[in-house]
């Protein structure tokens, strides 16, 4: 058990690349960490470097209270997950899990009862003496996670351990990897691209994008606070709507319409805003069908929008509509889209925004809808840097 | 379905044609082999059944390759030294190889593709052309009818082979499974000890019998470089295989010879061959 620290690291290739820069990062003792952002984004550089599989460039690395920047994996006290399981095919599964007591000398009784221990936890037992090549994705993401716990290692360091998996099963493995990370307390840094399984497995998350570190918080935080455009884009599903907006004394000029700026966002609004274009960010929820607010009707602001499309997930819906305006232009956001392939879909240009609905909602597709938003709710960023004008400064 | 019977059919006359072709010279040599000496050139008027196949089975060409013992047999000292230098070219081989194809699989560094381009064009070369040249050299130098004469132009020619072989299995080893095996506590000589080595073995074994079959087989560098029996190997030997007199041909001897040197081959192939088969990385990485 021990917490892990970096302070200023840095890995710079050969080519003089950077894959990942400055990076700064306290993860406590028993904490399970998410690093999460696109591929590319330098987490897996970041985690491997912890792991010792690749030289720290500059900065420094600990691992509890010891300096670990030169030393080797062996002498580090962590185990490794890999993605795509990395076990030794030569082996049974028994061997496997033994494989790393036995290179630390453990006794033979011993490695037999902890490696029965921890096929029991996985539920591998009947499975001990067969090879890998003969077990399921599932059977064998277990083995390798098995092979991790038998040592009760200091930290365990997770390499997008359940991408290999299918829908189904990645949800089970989900809860199931939450579960054990929890039984056992151990220090847990996890590597990811899928922001729902960031949001749902961590005790803290760790947003990067192109090598640095943007913000470090709690699922939460990172939800209802985010530090800029890039992390307001990627956590959240459907992801946050953008479009640009004015403000203008107490509105702020909207595609929707001129929706009232509220007192605590005003207050918080950091320099002087007033007649500069801003970008807005409003999440699907906080919209609703106008029809179905009730009392809320008047706390919030109402519009018309032609619905393109309506989605019924059964438990909510998702109404389309297109809010004509300047576009958003944004490194950032273009990233992003680049990274889940949006870019190549014409159709979810600019302006579409998605609101979620109740499932109550009798809007249908085609339908001059009023709509409701929660002025409370929006979320405004700086064009040029991205950089958000209402954070609350909390969390990073 | 009626198509697909009829390919089968034809694929399967294709098959039994072609083992016919590829099996034929073999039977026939050990049906020679084990002829009596008078019966081996019967003339006309018998069928072609009757004298394809030995009227009666004898192993006296065997027995003759191996008598007089160690000095006098014709056949001994030669299949000794077809067997050492064969294995001592395979080791020496296949230790420089591993190395060699190992660095080019994993390493990046410069003249990387000219290593093997390089190599590739040892393996082209004509070995005919190298023979005068390395004559006279070898009678220079005092290497001429030696183990160390034969050994080294086998070596350049069965490296190239050896190198491109052990590459193309060096690259599908999953070596994520080395940094596995470091992150679990191995030192890197533990992990490649460990871990890589059996995985890489069905790839060395298979190059080691290629190299093997290489130098077992050759005749050219056999005959050329060698003039006694210090150091002459099988296929060379049974060129100067006489007969027991001047006007009878050692038919018989040289088939039954040939019979034996093939078998180390077969059994090689046989052994080894579910090895390579065993198809031992399945299932290490996610495929």
């Amino acid at each position: 058990m021990a917490q892990i620290t970096l302070e200023g690291v840095t890995k710079r290739f050969p080519d003089g690349y950077e894959a990942v820069k400055d990076m700064n990062l306290e993860i406590k003792d028993g904490e399970f960490m998410i690093l999460v952002g696109p591929s590319g984004c330098g987490k897996s550089t970041a985690l491997r470097m912890i792991a010792g599989l690749e030289d720290i460039s500059s900065g420094e690395l600990r691992i509890g209270d010891r300096v670990v920047n030169g030393l080797a994996p062996k002498e580090r006290d962590i185990a490794m997950v890999f993605q795509n399981y990395a076990l030794y095919p030569h082996m049974t599964v028994r061997e496997n899990m033994a494989f790393p007591l036995r290179l630390a000398g453990v006794p033979n009784d011993e490695i037999q009862r902890k490696v029965e221990e921890a096929a029991r936890i996985l539920d591998l037992e009947q499975h001990l003496d067969r090879k890998p090549a003969n077990l399921s994705g599932g059977q064998r993401q277990r083995v390798a996670m098995g092979r991790a716990i038998v040592r009760d290692p200091a930290a365990f360091l997770m390499d997008e351990p359940l991408s290999n998996l299918d829908a189904k099963l990645r949800v089970q493995m989900r809860t199931e990897v939450a579960r054990l990370q929890s039984d056992l307390g151990t220090t847990t840094v996890y590597v990811t691209h899928d922001q729902t399984e960031a949001m749902t497995l961590g005790d803290r998350v760790a947003v990067m994008r192109a090598g640095v570190l943007q913000q470090v918080g709690s699922p939460a935080e990172l939800y209802d606070d985010p530090v800029n455009l890039f992390v307001a884009g990627f956590i959240g599903s459907p992801a946050m709507n953008f479009m640009v907006g004015r403000i203008e004394g107490d509105v702020v000029k909207l595609p929707i319409g001129d929706v009232p700026l509220a007192p605590e966002l005003r207050q918080r609004l950091s320099g002087d805003v007033a007649g500069k274009s801003v970008v807005v960010g409003i999440r699907p929820e906080s919209f609703e069908d106008a029809a179905l607010t009730g009392e809320a009707r008047d706390r919030g602001y109402v519009f018309r929008a032609k619905i393109d499309l309506v989605e019924s997930m059964g438990s909510e819906k998702y109404a389309y509509f297109t809010a004509k305006g300047e576009s958003v232009q944004s490194s950032e956001l273009q990233e992003l889209a680049r990274d889940s392939g949006a870019d190549e879909i014409p159709t979810s240009g600019e302006g579409q925004v998605v609101a979620r609905l109740d499932a109550a909602s009798r809007i249908t597709r085609g339908d001059e809808a009023e709509l409701w938003v929660d002025p409370t709710k929006l979320h405004f960023f700086d064009p040029e840097s991205g950089k958000s004008l209402t954070h609350r400064g909390s969390g990073s | 379905m009626e198509r697909g019977t009829r390919e089968y059919a034809l694929w399967s006359i294709g098959i039994v044609l072609i083992v016919f072709v590829a099996l034929l010279p073999v039977v026939w040599i050990v049906s020679l082999s084990l002829k009596e000496p008078s019966t081996i050139t019967t003339g006309p008027g018998i069928s072609v059944w009757d004298a394809f196949f030995p009227k009666e089975i004898t192993f006296d060409n065997y027995k003759s390759l191996f008598e007089g013992g160690i000095d006098d047999s014709p056949f001994i000292k030669p299949l000794i030294n077809s067997v050492l230098i064969a294995l001592i070219t395979t080791l020496i081989s296949i230790v420089l190889a591993s190395f060699a194809a190992y660095a080019i699989a994993r390493l990046n560094f410069p003249g990387k593709s000219a290593i093997l381009a390089g190599a590739l064009a040892i393996a082209m070369f004509p070995p005919i052309s190298t023979v005068g040249p390395l004559f006279d050299m070898w009678r220079t130098l005092g290497l001429y009818d030696t183990y160390p004469g034969l050994i080294i132009p086998y070596l350049t020619f069965s490296l190239p082979l050896a190198i491109y072989t052990l590459v193309a299995f060096f690259r599908e080893i999953p070596w994520d499974l080395e940094q596995a095996a470091q992150v679990d506590g191995a030192t890197p000589f533990q992990a490649f000890r460990k871990v890589i080595v059996p995985l890489a073995a069905p790839g060395v074994f298979t190059a080691a019998i290629l190299v093997f079959i290489f130098c077992w087989n050759d005749f050219l560098f056999a005959i050329s470089l060698t003039s006694s029996d210090a150091s002459r190997t099988v296929p060379a030997a049974l060129a100067f295989f006489t007969g027991e007199s001047q006007f009878t041909q050692p038919v018989g001897s040289i088939a039954a010879a040939a019979v034996i040197v093939t078998i180390p081959i077969i059994v090689f192939v046989l052994i080894f061959q579910r090895r390579i088969v065993a198809g031992l990385t399945a299932g290490a990485v996610k495929g």
